[in-house]
């Protein structure tokens, strides 16, 4: 490890607020775009499930099934 | 071979191709993310001139890097889609806009911040660096664009146009900092040629891009599964997954 001591590492010559600062967007920034289509996809399918549920019990709405 | 691009044009068979993708490429992309940044702001030695805050550089050239890359992907999905009216082109354009915007925005921000220290300032209206806003505005002129028709054929066909026409920008992106000599210093790595980065950091930031390429095609593939489900929505295989509760 190049620093020599966990307070080095922080402050980074004075160089450490800009370094941590970059660090610490591009992590949400990234951890947002992993995280976000997959949330869509989930909530989509849940309010699929629901209104196929729906159509279930009331049977004027079946046979609309496109394959 | 053609029965190849036969099944690319399947929705189902393409999501649980990705989805069987995904399962190992996430895990690798996000432990190479880990290893890239730590060794980058741990384990190397400080830049010469710049000092330590160089560390940027793993994380501000392979997000500028992909980027550029990203543009590419959209553009030939964007062709494809647009020449042989191919629907999966046109899902695979739409998804890379958000991912490449939102790299576009890391490698802005990192170098803005990288700026403040090296240059003296957060800004300047250098040819690379308005090239890249330029190309943060296309990327978010195709998400824009997208939303704003209600036909999503016409939205894809009107995203496409823009997305070739955008095209211009990229030669100018890549040659700007030679044609336009200012404040953004010129690329370290050559593909031929002696790169002017010592290999102790050559190493760590080889691994970064790598790893953002990764981000990329992790983001790309789970994007284009959701806007499947969405356009599939009628289907059975969708309703199948729907009623499953589960996404993969």
């Amino acid at each position: 490890m190049y620093f020599e001591s966990f307070d080095a590492l922080i402050a980074m010559d004075g160089h450490g607020a800009f370094v941590w600062a970059a660090y610490l967007i591009t992590l949400l920034v990234v951890a947002t775009i992993l995280v976000a289509p997959r949330r869509r996809q989930k909530k989509f399918l849940n309010q699929l499930a629901g209104e196929l549920k729906r159509s279930q019990s009331s049977p004027s709405n079946s046979g609309k099934e496109v394959t | 071979m053609w029965s190849f691009f036969h099944k690319l044009g399947s929705p189902p068979w393409l999501y649980s191709i990705s989805g069987a993708i995904l399962r190992w490429l996430l895990p690798i992309t996000l432990l190479a993310l880990a290893v890239g940044a730590v060794w980058g702001l741990l384990f190397t030695a400080p830049d010469f001139r710049q000092g330590n805050s160089y560390r940027i550089i793993y994380i501000h050239v392979p997000a500028a890097v992909v980027a550029l890359a990203g543009y590419y992907v959209m553009a030939t999905a964007g062709a494809v889609s647009l020449i042989w009216k191919m629907k999966m082109a046109d899902v695979a354009m739409k998804a890379a806009a958000p991912v490449g915007a939102a790299l576009t925005f890391i490698a802005l921000l990192t170098g803005a911040i990288w700026g403040k220290p090296t240059w003296g300032t957060w800004w300047v209206w250098d040819a690379r660096i308005t090239s890249m806003l330029i190309l943060l505005f296309l990327y978010l002129g195709v998400i824009a664009l997208y939303e704003a028709f209600d036909n999503k054929e016409a939205a894809g066909k009107a995203c496409a146009v823009l997305t070739l026409v955008g095209m211009v920008n990229i030669p100018i992106i890549y040659k700007s900092v030679d044609w336009w000599y200012s404040l953004h210093q010129p690329a370290s790595i050559k593909f031929t040629g002696d790169s002017t980065i010592d290999s102790s950091m050559l190493y760590p930031l080889l691994l970064m891009i790598a790893a953002f390429y990764a981000v990329f095609t992790c983001c790309l593939l789970m994007n284009m599964r959701a806007e499947l489900v969405q356009r599939e929505s009628r289907t059975n295989w969708v309703r199948k997954l729907a009623m499953q509760g589960r996404s993969d």
